[in-house]
């Protein structure tokens, strides 16, 4: 049987502190790819009880996604949006989700993300990654960016950082490693990144907005 | 003299870019902010550096 919303909160409470929870439970954050770094943040950010996550990919669960991403065997072909919806509600059946099977384009965007007060840029490519970040600075300064750049091969974990760029803009990476040179994400590297991305949510959302 | 990440430059005078092709910026993966304001793509061309300007670049790599 499925414990009730308030005990589920209760034991978070008792993990993070009746104040820091309600902080969390009160916040809304979008995440924009649903990828490597994307289902990493997700899970991270409901396991910390976020009231409410925006999930934004128009793409499906592909074999090759499974090395790093967090998805099943049994979700390939599912639509990423759909297939990450799932396993978030069996980490928490509570969270609020708004998944968006859409790609994000500068038309949209604003749309989109203007719930959230913090956002999480997961796209794949460096290019997307520069769109959304122009947009989002220049079209929604009042919210809080958090981009991760640099996190493809076996480099040392250690390089991977968290680097206040802008006011309101942070960037987590190495800020190096691309992933068209050398070999590609590995997991545990995916991981690391997403980790801070998903980190420096939650610390600004406690007051701490150094990096 | 321009402060660009964090470091000075002799490039007043100079667009935003003609900077950024000098510097070998590929201008599709980055975001400018030029003393705390974004600088869209479209001003590049049309934004003057000026002495005393601060200037942040940031140059995104694939991979997510």
């Amino acid at each position: 049987m499925l414990p009730t919303k308030e005990e589920m909160i209760a034991a978070l409470e008792k993990r993070h502190g009746v104040e820091t929870q309600r902080k969390f439970l009160s916040a809304t954050v979008a995440i924009c790819g649903l990828g490597g770094l994307g289902s990493n943040i997700a899970i991270a950010l409901t396991r910390a009880g976020i009231g409410k996550l925006i999930l934004i990919d128009f793409d499906r669960v592909d074999l090759a996604n499974l090395n790093r991403q967090q998805y099943k065997l049994s979700q390939v072909g599912m639509f990423k949006t759909d297939a990450l919806c799932e396993n978030l509600k069996e980490i928490s059946p509570y969270v609020e989700l708004e998944p968006h099977c859409v790609r994000i384009t500068e038309d949209n965007a604003k749309e989109l993300l203007k719930e959230a007060d913090i956002l999480c840029e997961a796209f794949d490519n460096a290019e997307s990654k520069a769109m959304l970040t122009n947009i989002v600075l220049k079209k929604m300064p009042e919210k809080y960016l958090i981009a991760g750049s640099g996190l493809a091969g076996l480099g040392s974990a250690n390089t991977i950082k968290t680097r206040k760029a802008m006011r309101h803009f942070y960037i987590c990476g190495d800020e190096v490693s691309d992933v068209n040179k050398g070999i590609g994400p590995v997991a545990s590297r995916v991981l690391v990144c997403a980790a801070h991305q998903a980190h420096m949510v939650l610390r600004i959302l406690t007051n701490e907005f150094e990096a | 003299m321009v402060k660009i990440n964090g470091k000075d430059f002799d490039v007043s005078g100079k667009t935003i870019a003609e900077y950024l092709t000098e510097a070998n910026y590929n201008l599709k993966y980055i975001a400018v902010e030029r003393n705390g304001e974004i600088v869209t793509k479209g001003q590049y061309a049309s934004t003057v550096l000026a002495d005393g300007d601060t200037v942040n670049i940031v140059s995104f790599v694939g991979g997510g």
